[in-house]
């Protein structure tokens, strides 16, 4: 359960979005520029609202009313980038268990070994992000942000770095993820067909507000 | 037979207590110049352009002022010098250990430097990920800041090492020039050239100080060097 109630104003661009959303994945659906990174952002706790109010599972992360801010490494909120931003100075491996790390949880092999096997990552381990290409990358990505047991997970036009080819080797991956892992997302693109093929519920974003809030339904109709 | 090249013991002091003033004003200043260059590359205060002017202040004085300010300071009778003998015993007036603190205040510039480029160089949105993976500030700092400004952080460490070895005039304004505890060659040679018969042993430090310098510098490439490697992720 996500609740977001927000408005933020970033030098002439003014963000106002209210909803709250069920769904296992959440789309937030507009152009680029209609506000989606700083709407995700907001939620991550990257960036601060100038008012309003966001909560997850029906804890309060920002309150501007009553001066709350969970600052983001408080929030067991995963977020999967544009660009997958892998600590150039981890192998892999490292990189994975960086999340576990500082969060002090405790070794779960068994854990660690579902989410690689799940990314077909088994074989990238010992590697250096550098040596990886972009598909890669974002599924190491992926697994980093699914082994900090975040309560929701914010997927940022992940696969917006990526050409078709990539995009039709991750996508699979992403629905695995949502019905197997079971962590409820916030799924952010700009492609009406990934939405289609993803979202559960979906957020119209357009200039800064929302347009429309419900189905795949409210989506445009496909571009293809 | 003795060669031209036979170091005295007196050098052999003056090249050791140049070192030890070297390495103590490096260590000392290192993780204040990583303090420094933080506050400057990651941070926007009130007089921020005035603590960066402070910290450069040196570069641009002539060395004797600093070193007289530094004796007026940090004298036995000075504000600081008075408060630090009383409370924590140490002593800088004609001592190595001030020569050190002028060596130290003399390299600051030149160690914070590399430090706040290469701090500066650090991708903030790396820091971002990890925020957003559970790590508080001072660990993100710990864990992707520093290791990747590391190289940047040697550098640094390595030109305020060389400069602190060859600082002479902040050095013999603040504690003199004594053999065998502020002599460093820097001041021997001073010594040296104005003795008759001093050139052949001048000579043998200015190759000592060159020899050191150059190491230094060459040093001071390679870190950079790997800095970039380091940050490109191979």
């Amino acid at each position: 359960m996500l609740r977001v109630d927000v408005s933020k104003q970033l030098g002439d661009f003014f963000i106002e979005a209210a909803f709250a959303s069920e769904g296992r994945v959440t789309g937030l659906f507009g152009v680029s520029g209609a506000g989606k990174t700083s709407l995700v952002n907001m939620i991550a706790g990257l960036l601060r609202p100038d008012r309003g109010s966001i909560a997850v599972d029906g804890e309060t992360l920002d309150d501007t009313a009553a001066r709350l801010h969970v600052p983001a490494h408080r929030r067991r909120i995963g977020y999967v980038f544009q660009e997958a931003r892998l600590f150039p100075h981890l192998d892999i491996r490292h990189n994975l268990d960086y999340g576990r790390r500082m969060n002090r949880l405790a070794h779960d092999p068994a854990h660690q070994a579902r989410i690689v096997d799940m990314l077909d990552i088994v074989t990238l381990l010992d590697r250096r992000p550098g040596k990886l290409s972009g598909g890669e990358r974002q599924r190491v990505a992926l697994g980093r942000a699914l082994l900090t047991r975040p309560r929701l997970l914010l997927l940022d036009e992940p696969l917006g770095s990526l050409d078709e080819e990539r995009k039709a080797e991750i996508l699979p991956y992403l629905i695995r993820l949502r019905d197997e892992a079971k962590v409820p997302m916030v799924y952010v693109s700009h492609d009406a067909d990934e939405m289609r093929q993803l979202a559960t519920q979906v957020v119209l974003l357009k200039r800064g507000r929302i347009t429309a809030f419900g189905g795949a339904e409210v989506l445009p109709p496909s571009s293809c | 037979m003795t060669g031209t090249f036979d170091l005295s013991p007196a050098e052999m002091t003056a090249i050791l207590l140049s070192l030890r003033v070297a390495l103590v004003a490096t260590l000392v200043a290192t993780p204040l110049g990583i303090a420094a260059a933080w506050l400057l590359a990651r941070r926007a205060f009130w007089g921020k352009p005035v603590v960066d002017a402070l910290i450069h202040l040196p570069l641009v004085l002539p060395p004797v002022v600093t070193g007289y300010l530094l004796l007026l300071s940090f004298g036995r009778r000075g504000l600081i010098g008075g408060w630090v003998a009383d409370h924590l015993g140490i002593v800088f007036a004609f001592r190595w250990t001030g020569a050190a603190l002028a060596c130290g205040i003399m390299a600051f510039p030149l160690l914070v430097r590399p430090i706040r480029l290469s701090i500066e160089a650090v991708d903030r949105r790396l820091e971002q990920a990890a925020a957003t993976l559970g790590a508080p500030p001072w660990r993100v700092f710990a864990s992707v800041t520093l290791p990747l400004a590391l190289p940047g952080v040697l550098a640094g460490m390595v030109l305020g090492f060389a400069k602190a070895i060859g600082e002479f005039g902040a050095t013999i304004t603040f504690v003199s020039n004594i053999p065998g505890e502020t002599q460093t060659i820097a001041s021997a040679v001073y010594s040296l050239i104005q003795t008759p018969d001093g050139d052949a042993a001048a000579l043998r430090l200015v190759v000592v100080s060159v020899v050191i310098a150059m190491a230094a510098l060459i040093a001071s490439e390679f870190f950079a060097r790997r800095a970039t490697r380091r940050l490109h992720g191979s």
